[in-house]
């Protein structure tokens, strides 16, 4: 029994090794850097232990701006995105002939690289001396005035960076639920149909019910995913997102880790201990409401 | 409720390109399903009789051919306006919903002047649930049940809005042997009680044979014979019938007619008004009685005893069936020292069919 346990744990040891250096380690060293306040790459000193870290990021303006951002991100993007996947499998999974044609077009912008796609956004919604971007011109159609989407008023920024993020999540959220939707085997749907049963009542109490477990998979993934959004501001707005007002919390750990003189680990440290609280508040949430919902 | 199926037919499109040509599952299917019978569709798998249900509850169209239930035309009605209850062969019950709630499904869609109140459902589903004696589960959820359970829910589901006609696909092949046992008599009782006319869909003739009215047997999409479930087992129409029909199975020999009699070899089985030509005879096992003055004999193989009855194996050049085999009496004396045995033959469990088209040639 002791020869057994000594030989599990030296099978073990390759993995747990690398678990505790490349994970354990860091996770408590940015634990620790979190209360050392005042501590920066270029002075190596502390002036003493203890929240102030904490206080300094939850006052910095820059720091409200990106939780601002965050949150709206998540509010807007997590909810439309997963609804509107929902529709595009079910009108996916309801043809039959150009089924994969559809599928491959709506997976393609998962295979596309986040920076070449905010390319193209730069083509639809940039206004620049040359072009007032595709999407101005299609509201000059109608008559409406041109908007500045990159450099102009807040909501249209907001508004570009919520459609690039759902462009962005999407395809492989209609991957996951046209499978969902494809395993619902037939013979529900049969025996529902012998029963007469209306087609919403159909979706409400047989489909949802019945692929409620990718949903909330989808679900919780998007709340993780969108909270911790950095890449698709940067594709999009470029890498001042401070002067762009278009920070996200992500990109503030990044800019105090290194910008402002050599940066500051101790300050980065505390808004990911922050915002790791906050993501781990909102997955209990989750988790909590799924109980009553999801049917495993 | 009578159920007609007129002409039915029922062709599926060729899937392969080498093979262009249409599947018939179902070909000109006609019979009278008299009301409050208990009907059971019986067949090799691919005969046809899962697509007769899927037509009859409406979830298939057919491709010519009229279906009524009564008087009603409903050939062209969409399932859900044609009243029949459907017991799944994988029991469809919706697993996130509890026993209650799957029963009362079908009584919650009822919209109009048949919509129920909430008390009402609750009563009808604990009416469904008593026939079938599952009062006590109504609140587990059908992962909780054992597949009898689970099988008892899903006709209690399929009676609940007492449907005109209750249709069965296969409904005790999920269950153990034991069970199946027991749930086959369930069904009939449920069936009596109710008086619905019900169609049962399954491959094993014992099931089929145990609790039907009438018994369908389908080939190839074809019918082959209809009739009570004795009438048929004792007068097939054809060889088909007479080797699907019996446990053990009818014993198969290569026989011919000469001047007006049956012959197997040499031996002479019975007489028959028929010209003469090369026959199959089918003999059922049940028909041999040994006895040393008797017509055919076979070498001893060996002698199975199993309590009730007496099972001989034997061999004969003229047997193609796989093994040949008589049921006698327990009570029956046999030599097993000899060996050979001699057997006269009960002449009305002894079949001859043509030889090209296996139709039944009347011997006496």
């Amino acid at each position: 029994m002791e020869k057994n346990n000594r030989k599990a744990w030296l099978y073990l040891l390759p993995a747990i090794a690398f678990l505790v250096i490349f994970m354990v380690y860091p996770l408590i060293d940015v634990i620790i850097y979190s209360f050392e306040e005042g501590y920066t790459f270029a002075s190596q000193t502390k002036t003493g232990v203890g929240f102030g870290n904490f206080g300094d990021v939850l006052r910095d303006p820059y720091f409200l701006q990106a939780l601002k951002n965050t949150f709206i991100l998540v509010l807007i993007t997590v909810p439309l995105s997963t609804a509107l996947a929902l529709l595009i499998s079910l009108g996916i999974s309801s043809i039959n002939k150009v089924r994969n044609l559809f599928q491959t077009v709506y997976f393609l912008p998962y295979v596309t690289n986040t920076l070449a796609v905010g390319l193209v956004f730069m083509i639809l919604f940039d206004k620049t001396e040359h072009t007032e971007g595709l999407v101005n011109v299609i509201i000059r159609l109608f008559g409406g005035s041109s908007v500045d989407f990159i450099d102009g008023p807040y909501w249209a920024k907001i508004l570009v960076l919520s459609v690039y993020t759902i462009w962005i999540v999407l395809p492989f959220k209609i991957l996951l639920l046209t499978s969902a939707l494809a395993s619902v085997k037939q013979d529900y749907y049969n025996a529902a149909m012998i029963d007469n049963t209306p087609k919403w009542r159909v979706f409400t109490k047989i489909t949802l019910p019945m692929i409620s477990p990718t949903l909330f998979y989808l679900v919780i993934t998007g709340f993780i995913g969108a909270f911790k959004a950095y890449s698709d501001a940067v594709a999009l707005f470029g890498t001042d997102l401070n002067a762009a007002e278009m920070n996200t919390v992500v990109g503030y750990i990044y800019t105090k880790l290194y910008g402002e003189g050599g940066g500051s680990p101790a300050l980065a440290s505390a808004a990911a201990i922050i915002l790791f609280m906050i993501v781990l508040t909102v997955t209990v949430i989750n988790l909590l409401v799924s109980r009553k919902h999801v049917h495993y | 409720m009578k159920v007609t199926l007129q002409n039915l037919t029922k062709k599926f499109p060729s899937r392969s390109k080498k093979n262009p040509s249409e599947v018939i599952a179902v070909s000109d299917f006609n019979f009278e399903i008299p009301d409050g019978k208990l009907i059971g569709l019986l067949g090799p798998s691919g005969c046809g009789k899962s697509t007769t249900l899927s037509l009859i509850c409406g979830l298939l169209k057919p491709t010519s051919g009229k279906i009524f239930f009564g008087d009603d035309d409903v050939t062209n009605l969409p399932p859900e306006n044609r009243g029949v209850g459907m017991v799944f062969q994988n029991y469809a019950l919706y697993p996130h919903l509890t026993v209650k709630q799957n029963i009362t499904f079908p009584l919650e869609n009822l919209r109009g002047k048949d919509k129920l109140t909430k008390q009402e459902m609750a009563d009808k589903a604990f009416e469904a649930a008593k026939m079938v004696q599952i009062e006590e589960l109504m609140d587990r959820k059908p992962s909780e049940l054992s597949g009898g359970q689970q099988q008892r829910v899903a006709i209690a589901r399929a009676l609940v809005k007492m449907p005109r006609v209750l249709l069965l696909d296969e409904p005790l092949s999920n269950l153990d042997a034991r069970l199946r046992l027991a749930t086959r008599e369930e069904i009939r009782r449920i069936q009596r009680e109710t008086g619905i006319t019900t169609i049962f869909v399954t491959h094993d003739q014992e099931e089929a044979m145990s609790i039907s009215d009438l018994i369908v047997v389908m080939k190839d999409g074809v019918v082959q014979q209809i009739g009570k479930p004795q009438e048929v087992y004792n007068d097939p129409c054809n060889l088909f019938v007479a080797k699907f029909l019996g446990t053990p199975p009818v014993n198969v020999f290569e026989g011919r007619i000469e001047s007006g009699k049956l012959m197997i070899g040499s031996s002479v089985i019975a007489e028959t008004d028929s010209e003469d030509k090369a026959v199959t005879v089918a003999i059922r096992p049940e028909a041999f009685m040994p006895d040393d003055n008797g017509c055919l004999e076979c070498e001893l193989e060996r002698v199975e005893v199993m309590g009730r009855d007496i099972s001989i194996l034997a061999k004969h050049e003229e047997c193609i069936s796989s093994a040949l085999r008589a049921i006698i009496r327990a009570e029956t004396e046999v030599d097993t020292e000899k060996s050979t045995v001699r057997f006269s033959l009960n002449k009305r469990k002894v079949y001859a069919f043509d030889k090209e088209s296996e139709e039944r040639i009347e011997v006496r």
